[in-house]
């Protein structure tokens, strides 16, 4: 192009706000808008069609068998609720144990010695996630696991495979996309603010709970919006420290191969769910601490 | 150049801005939805039909180079990657010239699956996967000229319905066997002889029983029924009435209390059994061979009540590439030499007759009973059941796989 | 904020869990790679550097390791360029819809991956003939998008506006603009929404499940094949606590150069 023209190009650009947006947003739009979406809207048609029952390829007649069926099983009630309830405890036990930490970091200690805290806390997002919900299986192991060995002086075995080592391994698992929003948003925290609630007699506790807390608490339902996502959707960490119960994820998952439109019909409640909590969440602002 | 738009003016031109935004992005969404849903595809069949005489290959054989794609259960296909000694492919690959890429699957559905998800050549079927593909038109008919090796297959291995469909042959037998009661020894005394070990409530290792996590698997519970409710009349555990049906969802959910872990990935098995958490349950006998390698630590028996079990074939998929290679490959593992070590790496009755001669243990085809009938009148292959009824019956409507998938992922979410 | 000293050491013990409770698993995966059992009870039975160099002869692992850096690259890369350019959009100019649009972004990332993952790959093998390197990348990218564009966002909002309008007043256009003032600006957000980007898509396995060919096998898709392989589920932990001990160092560089002084 010559100098000539890809001047008027930007002049034009320059002069048109309108054009300039739209230039801008071009290409990340067309990604998601086709791609993503795109290839969302093709599963979920699915789940009104249905399958040939012997050679499991999808067959395009509309039928809400998909839907009487998960609406009328008790069973995909129960892991629904199930698959709900780990997500929330795993978002509080994570707020829980991220707050105090953020805190720290942010705010008590020296600025030299953030980095290296802050490096420390995220640096598992690095290790593979298979490979810590698998640590976390030999370390829950009945007969011969870390925690065993622990309890063993008291006489009590770990819980083994179950509810508590998955809530506990999506805690873990999670826990580094928790602290990165909060850290960013109590750092970003005004000293003047603190000072002014300590100056007005504000005893630390009291601070931290009436001022802290509910300027950071965007940040805090930002993490909120990894944990419960990736907790609704998880499949693999039930199926390593598990035992034999199951979550939503597994449901989608076990049905894919033979029954695309009823998986895709599953797949729309964790969907459904999310986009709930992201509608709800928007006036909080957290969206902005991601 | 002067940055002059104020904040009034931007305003002022939003309006249009955004109803043409969102207008486009709108009619984006729902021309890409009706272009995708227009498209006719591969996914979809009106009529699902097995191919014709004359997709067959015609041959000869030639000596072109490829890469080949197989989709086998594990241990089938051994390329030193599980034991450096274990290795079948790598002298194929010498030998041939192709290339052999292996992936391994845990269930029959996993393999159905991927196998229609496509990029795979070649594939080792149970009977309960190798209709479903056939019927799927996912496979090739294979034209027995060219293996060779074919001629030295057991006869009452030949042209079975589960891989012989109107006079068509779509591949060729690998092995049989059955599923075995696998325990530790010492955690279990005396020996079990009975599946009761893994149904009963009052099973004395509760807890830390293991059952297979597919489906099928229901199958293993008309087995157990057949034995000890005699009345429910089932004759072939593939082919269930509802009220027989019901009755094998009724033991399951009666077992799973007694169940640590459901098992569909054979090395998450063989962890358990090694760290203790599971001391018994289903199995296939290479899996107690894995943990017997050092020190003998598990038996497996094929308990009185009987067993389901499997017969599996080497198939061709539809589109292939290095079809010369996909041939190759069929006629190397069912040659004697091979079959011999795949059958006695996993565990199982080799498909082909001379192969017995060449074992290394010389007692193992009388192990696994491959040159007898008895042993297997109680051994039920895999097969998939359909809604007409597999043991004959034309009174009632039998169960379809399709309703046992249902049935299995509800008892399972519950 | 001034703390008191008991709230100085409640904070710093319940920091000490925190760490403890965060590197007790990953010393655990250390401590395997060194175990001479292979049913890693604990406490351990043997010492033994032998995994460390089957590890290391292992081409499986080796060829998984390039594969994965090749995606997660071209994922980065992608992602870099369409999140740049959708948070320049988004968090400096105000339009009707940019509240969808923001959620839009948001939203590869907010469902679970499972369903964009049975999505793509409906998609990829009914419509695209297959699963291939480049579809894998597909995926990692559109849930990268997110992570750039909220770093760069974040920026943005700080950085304001003021600086660009000064070097146009100026007399620069807005692409020397762009060179000379909102680039330097943005590195660092750009460097931490870069490494967050190629970290996930490194790690990413329930996506590439779905999405990766056959005999594609990136990192985790290795590790998930070969997880309780008996001989080589060590290999495995091998691998994991050379990715832990070798990430250190830059993750903390990169924290030292995002978080330098030109904030707030």
């Amino acid at each position: 192009m010559s100098t000539n023209s890809l001047a008027k190009v930007q002049q034009y650009l320059h002069k048109n706000i309108k054009a300039r947006i739209t230039a801008l947003l071009l290409l990340p739009m067309t990604w998601l808008v086709v791609i993503y979406l795109g290839s969302l809207a093709a599963l979920f048609i699915t789940s009104i069609w249905t399958v040939d029952d012997f050679t499991n390829k999808v067959i395009r007649t509309f039928t809400l068998e998909n839907f009487i069926e998960i609406l009328s099983d008790r069973a995909y009630l129960n892991v629904t609720i199930r698959t709900l309830l780990i997500a929330a405890s795993v978002t509080i036990l994570c707020a829980l144990i991220a707050i105090p930490m953020s805190f720290f970091m942010a705010r008590v200690v020296s600025p030299k010695l953030r980095p290296v805290l802050i490096a420390l806390a995220i640096t598992p997002l690095w290790a593979s996630y298979l490979v810590k919900i698998y640590a976390w299986r030999t370390m829950m192991s009945p007969e011969s696991g870390f925690l065993t060995w622990l309890l063993s002086p008291f006489g009590i075995k770990s819980p083994g495979y179950g509810l508590v080592s998955v809530v506990l391994a999506l805690t873990y698992l999670w826990l580094p996309y928790m602290i990165i929003p909060i850290y960013a948003g109590m750092e970003r925290l005004p000293n003047s603010i603190l000072d002014a609630s300590s100056d007005l007699g504000a005893k630390p506790f009291k601070t931290f709970f009436k001022v802290v807390l509910p300027l950071t608490y965007p940040a805090i339902i930002a993490g909120s919006i990894f944990t419960f996502s990736l907790s609704m959707g998880d499949y693999i960490a039930v199926q390593i420290v598990g035992g034999t119960f199951q979550m939503l994820g597994n449901v989608v998952y076990q049905n894919f191969a033979l029954d695309l439109p009823f998986s895709a019909a599953v797949a729309l409640i964790p969907v459904i769910v999310m986009v709930l909590y992201l509608t709800l969440i928007r006036k909080s602002g957290a969206l902005e601490n991601l | 150049m002067r940055f002059v738009a104020t904040t009034q003016q931007i305003k002022g031109r939003n309006k249009t801005l955004n109803k043409k935004r969102l207008l486009t992005s709108l009619l984006a969404i729902a021309s890409s939805t009706v272009l995708i849903a227009g498209c006719s595809s591969s996914g979809t069949s009106e009529e699902a039909a097995p191919a014709e005489e004359s997709a067959v290959y015609q041959g000869p054989v030639g000596d072109t180079p490829g890469t080949i794609n197989i989709l086998a259960w594990p241990g089938y296909a051994e390329d030193g990657s599980t034991d450096p000694a274990v290795d079948w492919v790598t002298p194929f690959e010498k030998e041939s010239g192709c290339e052999v890429n292996v992936k391994t699957y845990g269930t029959s559905d996993e393999a159905v699956q991927l196998m229609q998800s496509g990029g795979y050549d070649v594939i080792s079927a149970s009977g309960d996967a190798s209709l479903r593909l056939i019927y799927g038109g996912d496979l090739q008919p294979v034209n027995l000229d060219l293996i060779p090796n074919y001629a030295d297959i057991f006869d009452n291995l030949k042209d079975r319905p589960w891989n012989t469909v109107d006079g068509l042959n779509y591949g060729v037998p690998h092995g049989r066997g059955a599923n075995v009661l696998q325990y530790t020894i010492g955690k279990v005394d005396p020996a079990p002889d009975s599946w009761s070990l893994v149904w009963e409530a009052n099973s004395p290792v509760a807890g830390k029983i293991t059952a297979y996590d597919s489906a099928i698997y229901i199958a293993d519970a008309a087995v157990y029924l057949m034995s000890t409710k005699p009345e429910l009349g089932i004759t072939d555990p593939y082919a269930l009435d509802q009220t027989q049906f019901d009755a094998a969802m009724e033991l399951l959910k009666q077992q799973k209390p007694l169940v640590g872990e459901y098992w569909a990935d054979y090395t998450k098995y063989i962890e358990a059994v090694q760290s203790g958490s599971i001391v018994a349950g289903t199995s296939w006998q290479v899996i107690a061979n894995v943990l017997n390698g050092e020190k003998e630590t598990v038996g497996a028996v094929k308990p009185k009540e009987g067993a389901t079990g499997w017969s599996d074939t080497w198939m061709i998929s539809k589109n292939v590439e290095a079809v010369d290679c996909a041939y190759k490959w069929l006629n190397w593992i069912i040659k004697p030499e091979v079959n011999a070590q795949a059958a006695e790496w996993f565990g199982e009755a080799p498909a082909n007759s001379k192969a017995c001669a060449l074992t290394a243990n010389k007692d193992h085809c009388k192990l696994y009973h491959a040159e007898e009938t008895d042993y297997w009148s109680n051994v039920y292959y895999w097969k998939t059941p359909t809604e007409t009824c597999l043991d004959g019956r034309t009174d009632v409507k039998c169960v379809p796989y399709s309703e046992w998938v249902k049935a299995w992922s509800s008892f399972r979410s519950a | 904020m001034i703390l008191s000293k008991n709230a100085k050491i409640v904070l710093t013990i319940f920091m000490i869990l925190g760490m403890t409770f965060i590197y007790l698993p990953l010393f655990i995966v250390v401590l395997n790679s060194f175990n001479s059992s292979i049913s890693f009870s604990f406490p351990p039975e043997g010492f033994t550097t032998s995994w460390w160099s089957k590890a290391a002869q292992n081409s499986g692992v080796k060829q998984a390791i390039i594969t994965s850096v090749y995606t997660a690259l071209g994922a980065t890369a992608i992602s870099l360029v369409l999140g740049t350019l959708a948070a320049s959009a988004i968090a400096r100019y105000k339009f009707f819809g940019r509240d969808t649009l923001s959620l839009l972004i948001v939203l590869p990332i907010a469902l679970p991956g499972i369903v964009t993952g049975i999505a793509l790959n409906n998609v990829f093998t009914n419509y695209f003939g297959g699963l291939t390197y480049f579809t894998i990348i597909i995926g990692h990218a559109t849930f990268c998008i997110v992570v750039v564009f909220n770093n760069v966002a974040a920026r943005y909002r700080r950085m304001g506006s003021s600086f660009e309008e000064a070097s146009m007043d100026l007399g620069a256009n807005r692409i020397m603009t762009f060179r000379l003032i909102t680039f330097p600006l943005l590195r660092s957000a750009l460097l931490a929404g870069g490494m967050l980007a190629f970290a996930l898509s490194f790690d990413e396995i329930i996506v590439t499940t779905f999405t990766a060919g056959a005999g594609q096998n990136t990192l985790p898709i290795w590790i998930f094949q070969n997880l309780f392989r008996p001989n080589q589920a060590p290999v495995v932990n091998v691998v994991a606590a050379a990715l832990i001990l070798l990430s250190l160092i830059p993750i903390y560089l990169a924290q030292r150069i995002i978080n330098a002084p030109n904030n707030n």
